[in-house]
């Protein structure tokens, strides 16, 4: 009986938060201009979304997160592997890539806009730019902590310096890849949220976001703010399934 | 003493280390004057052995005494720093050999099923694909192994791991195989059910092999000689054979000559760990 819950689990969250945000509403504890009704707020986002100006801002965000996450992982995967087979090639360059990786992608902007422009170029330059730092690092550290043994026993079986990296080094990189991958689309994301906000937008969820709260208009902007968290958790969760489908060894 | 023995074995089987040949009584693998440092540690000081063609030999000595080395030495897996190693006056790259680690978690490949696991080597050796898996069902049949090849590593039980990674060394049909600890990371039943397996490969395909283990019972019981180990650097304190027939079973742990072996090598063991 109690077993036969547990897949529901999940949605005892949800509810709760909605009767919660009901509660907050109906006993007025928070001004109603600024907290609209549950029912208000998911009316808006369906209005939104289904073929309003919700879903054209939607796709935008979706297509320069994609874009820049492409663009990161298209470089920092062979680079991060080029650098990973090296140990000493990559402790000559670690900390540069562990200073920019801390440093605060917005705190790029005015320099991505004096070289990009205001178009964009520059929202998709800042997020591959952060994304592909991060990638770049799980991915050397991955390949440089292929199993020992594993590299050891492709050699004495015969394989080659590239066989070993191609049928071993790469493939024990793997699970570490998709957790840069992950961590990269994550950060890609906010980064896009962030730059369509601030650096002359005209579309994109950041600014569907930021002109409903300039407006007033409080249940477009919660709806921004759902769709926008659905889509960083849908990414995360593309990324899963297809970690669990290509990575099928993983953690096992 | 050590020495002494040392002294008989050489007197009895004879050291042709200068012209090596392919008789049945010459030394399958010869080992002379193989030296090996760590940093200051000393492990091997021009160090000597022979290892005869399709005979067991169990390698047993005192934790860190250089077993593992040793084998890993002779298998090309890290280089010496002086000596010479030959197989039939061979050197190994002209060989085909088979190394099986203790560690099978790590040593498979867990991105490949495990047919594809143990077809690895024909597949670096180029093998068409069809003589591949003709190769595989061969050595299946030939060992009678009963277990779904098509599963991935992982979704097995530890025991068939290891069968997996020694059918994996076996498939090349190799020269010599290697087994460092292969059976330490089992529980008792498989242990038990391994050994029994390895003697059957060892007696289907009489393969020279050397094993190392830390289980001196193990040790004799699927040895024909047991090379006893002292520590640092390290020599052969005893070269001892244990002739039973086989197929061995649990009655030859009882049996007279089974017990003088292992109480002898026992002996010699707690003499080498007392002195170092
Ligand atoms: N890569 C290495 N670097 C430095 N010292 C090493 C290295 N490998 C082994 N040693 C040292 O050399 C000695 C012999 O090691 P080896 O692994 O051959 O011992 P072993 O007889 O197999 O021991 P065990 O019974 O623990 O498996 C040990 O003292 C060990 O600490
Ligand atoms: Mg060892």
């Amino acid at each position: 009986m109690r077993k036969a819950l547990d897949p529901f689990l999940p949605v005892l969250g949800v509810i709760g938060l909605i009767a919660l945000w009901y509660l907050a509403f109906w006993s007025r504890i928070v001004d109603p201009v600024l907290l609209p009704s549950p029912g208000d707020t998911f009316r808006a986002m369906y209005k939104g979304m289904a073929g309003g100006r919700l879903s054209f801002d939607f796709v935008k965000t979706v297509e320069r997160t994609v874009i820049s996450t492409l663009i990161a992982a298209g470089s920092a995967i062979p680079l991060g592997i080029f650098l990973g087979a090296s140990q000493r090639l990559y402790r000559s360059v670690e900390f540069v890539i562990d200073f920019f990786r801390s440093t605060p992608a917005s705190a790029m902007f005015p320099l991505f806009l004096v070289l990009f422009g205001v178009g964009n170029e520059t929202k998709i330059a800042v997020a591959a730019f952060g994304a592909a730092l991060v990638i770049l690092f799980n991915v050397a550290y991955g390949v440089m902590n292929a199993r020992k043994t594993r590299i050891l026993a492709a050699r004495v079986m015969g394989a080659s310096r590239v066989q070993v990296l191609t049928g071993v080094v790469l493939l024990e990189s793997m699970p570490q890849t998709f957790v840069g991958l992950r961590n990269g689309v994550s950060l890609a994301l906010v980064i896009v949220v962030v730059a369509e906000m601030f650096i002359g937008s005209t579309d994109g969820l950041g600014h569907r976001v930021f002109e409903a709260q300039q407006l007033f208009n409080m249940p477009d902007m919660y709806a921004a703010i759902f769709a926008a968290g659905a889509l960083g958790y849908g990414l995360n969760l593309l990324f899963l399934v297809a970690e669990r489908y290509f990575v099928h060894w993983s953690g096992k | 003493m050590a020495d002494g023995a040392v002294r008989t074995r050489l007197a009895t089987e004879g050291v042709p280390s200068s012209a090596p040949s392919a008789a049945p009584t010459a030394p399958h693998v010869t080992v002379r004057g193989l030296t090996k440092r760590f940093g200051n540690a000393s492990i091997y000081e021009r160090f000597d052995l022979d290892i005869p063609r399709g005979k067991l030999i169990s390698v047993f000595g005192p934790n860190g005494c250089g077993k593992s080395t040793l084998i890993n030495i002779i298998a090309g897996l890290i280089p010496a720093d002086a000596g010479e190693i030959l197989f039939d006056g061979k050197p190994l790259r002209a060989i085909r050999f088979g190394y099986v680690f203790q560690n099978y978690r790590e040593a498979l490949f867990p991105w490949l099923r495990s047919i594809d696991n143990i077809e690895y080597p024909l597949k670096l050796m180029k093998q068409p694909k069809a003589e591949r898996r003709a190769r595989v069902e061969k050595l299946v049949a030939h060992l009678g192994v009963k277990i779904d090849l098509k599963r991935y590593p992982y979704e097995m039980s530890g025991g068939q791991q290891q069968l997996i990674s020694i059918m994996r060394a076996l498939v090349v049909e190799p020269e010599i195989l290697f087994l460092d600890e292969p059976f330490s990371a089992l529980d008792y039943e498989m242990t038990l059910f391994m050994r029994e397996q390895l003697q059957r490969i060892f007696m289907e395909t009489g393969t020279t092999t050397m094993l190392v283990s830390h289980d001196l019972e193990e040790a004799v019981y699927l040895a024909d000689r047991i090379l006893l180990l002292s520590r640092g650097p390290a020599q052969i304190a005893d070269d001892v054979p244990f002739h039973a027939a086989r197929p061995r079973a649990d009655a030859t742990l009882s049996e007279p000559d089974f017990i003088t072996t292992k109480a002898h090598c026992l002996d010699v063991f707690q003499r080498e760990v007392r002195r170092g």
